[in-house]
């Protein structure tokens, strides 16, 4: 059968056996990799996409289902060239290790934002409870999610800047530096 | 890798249309609605339907509406809009108690309270909730609309009046004064299914003994409300020690099988104790809720 939706904004058309999970679909023939296959039993949450929006499993969403819908993968949150505050935010706050539960988690919480930009720690936690972090422990993730919604813009290269320390602290540090090893650094 | 096995797919627009194509597929076409139940059956081949008919875009199945002394809700209502909804929320706190535990929000998103029903599955949560509220079922078929009290809707595990031809468009629950609701429900981890669950709905006289009660249970094998708690209490004020009886009684009607969920004396335990539980919440709930004078038309 054939079926069309907008996928990260672009319009995809294919023709598909009907069985073919959203997953599959978005994997193997659109080789958008970035959406991650696990448990295949919607458990796991590693292969969340935004359908029309919201969070969905994709491994238990048809490629079918989604003929007419608009898709956003972890491919489709950067724009321009510029990372989504949800994805600087597990950079600064070290969101990830191994990387495999990121893009469902990404994605969810970017949702979470969208209609919450200000969630408690226990609505972030609510939020991604469907979903697995085996490496983590989960607290860094919420670290990262409340970082995204601090920094609503996020950063730029140009006002980078903003997180690198003060140079009170810098001073601070050179004095500790100093007397540890009695060698006198920095300016 | 589950994939299911091969079938063909209709997206019907409309009742009429999803009818016609059930008719027209004939016995091996089955509807989907959120997909989160059938889908994971068959993939793992226990379901093999011919024909899928996907319901998705039946938003006039999707509605919360309050209709004299009804709410009428619509079968494609999703869990996450059932959790959401302040009117359910303020006429039946047993469906945000009893939500906001049915799987993870993601899940949420997709599963609705007809796949819910028409699923079946001995530990879905929502067939306890509509039981306990005197639901009703509203069903379409080629031979029109027929309307099922919850007792004749369950026809036991995975089983319903619903036909394979025939749709569930709505349920109906009676709007009461003076009533409350609760759910309450015990698993092994966040999202899991039910261990075991409880709920109950009451509603009080004017002089504050209890007019009408249900009380059901999820996951111990029993099917509709347990008459024997509910007639101790019927007619009384709530007292603590009428809830204690309850709830040895509903144990004793509860019929549980062991498994990995715990075996039957914890069970038995817990079917004990939610009962207690959700008797005391709900009647605290209808001791505040509006009685006829105070509610509006
Ligand atoms: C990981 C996970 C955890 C879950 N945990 C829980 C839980 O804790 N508690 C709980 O209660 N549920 C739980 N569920 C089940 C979830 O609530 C499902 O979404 C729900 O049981 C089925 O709803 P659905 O819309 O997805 O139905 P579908 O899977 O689309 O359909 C289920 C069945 O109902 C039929 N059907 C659907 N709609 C209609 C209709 N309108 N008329 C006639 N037939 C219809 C279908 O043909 C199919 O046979 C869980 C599911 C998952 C995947
Ligand atoms: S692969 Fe979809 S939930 Fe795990
Ligand atoms: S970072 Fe490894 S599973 Fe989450």
């Amino acid at each position: 059968m054939q079926i069309s939706m907008t996928v990260n904004g672009s319009d995809v058309t294919s023709e598909i056996e009907p069985r073919v999970l959203l997953v599959h679909y978005i994997r193997d023939v659109l080789r958008l990799t970035g959406t991650h296959w696990g448990c295949d039993t919607s458990n796991c949450g590693t292969c969340v996409v935004l359908m029309d929006g919201q969070p969905v499993k994709s491994c238990t969403v048809l490629a079918a289902m989604a003929d007419g819908r608009a898709i956003t993968t972890v491919e489709g949150l950067a724009t321009g060239g510029t990372l989504d505050p949800v994805q600087q935010g597990f950079m600064q706050e070290h969101g990830l290790q191994c990387g495999f539960c990121t893009p469902g988690m990404m994605l969810t919480s970017r949702a979470l934002l969208d209609v919450n930009p200000h969630p408690t720690d226990t609505e972030i936690r609510e939020a991604i409870s469907g979903q697995m972090c085996r490496c983590t422990g989960y607290a860094t993730i919420v670290r990262s999610v409340q970082w995204a919604a601090d920094h609503p813009q996020g950063i730029h290269e140009a006002d980078e800047t903003v997180e690198m320390a003060t140079t009170d602290e810098m001073d601070q540090i050179h004095a500790r530096i100093a007397d540890a090893t009695g060698e006198e650094v920095g300016a | 890798m589950q994939i299911p096995a091969p079938f063909d797919y209709a997206r019907a627009t409309s009742v009429a249309d999803a009818l016609a194509l059930l008719e027209r597929h004939g016995p091996e076409s089955r509807i989907v609605a959120g997909g989160h139940s059938l889908l994971p059956m068959m993939k793992l081949r226990l379901a093999r339907p011919e024909w899928l008919i996907d319901i998705n875009d039946l938003f006039e199945l999707d509605f919360i509406l309050r209709d004299g002394n009804q709410l009428r809700v619509g079968a494609m209502t999703r869990h996450t809009t059932l959790l959401e909804s302040a009117e359910i929320a303020g006429l039946f706190p047993i469906f945000a108690d009893a939500e906001r535990v049915i799987a993870d929000p993601v899940v949420r998103n997709r599963g609705t309270i007809g796949g819910s029903l028409c699923q079946g599955d001995p530990a879905e949560d929502l067939t306890t909730v509509c039981d306990v509220l005197r639901g009703e079922a509203v069903i379409r078929g080629p031979g029109g609309e027929r309307t099922l009290a919850m007792s004749e809707f369950h026809k036991g595990p995975y089983e319903t009046a619903v036909g394979q031809n025939e749709l569930l468009c709505e349920i109906r629950f009676p709007i009461r004064p003076r009533s409350g609701s609760a759910y309450e429900k015990v698993e092994r981890r966040v999202g899991d299914w039910a261990i075991v669950a409880a709920g109950a709905a009451v509603s009080l006289a004017d002089d504050g003994t209890i007019d009408d009660v249900a009380i059901g249970l999820t996951a111990v094998g029993v099917s509709g409300t347990i008459a024997e708690s509910e007639a101790v209490l019927r007619g009384e004020k709530p007292r603590e020690d009428l809830f204690v009886e309850a709830g040895r009684l509903a144990a004793l009607a509860s019929n549980p099988i062991a498994d990995q969920r715990g075996p039957i004396e914890y069970k038995r335990h817990l079917s004990d104790e939610l009962t207690r539980r959700v008797l005391r919440s709900a009647c605290a709930r209808a001791a505040v809720s509006p009685s006829p004078t105070t509610q509006e038309g």
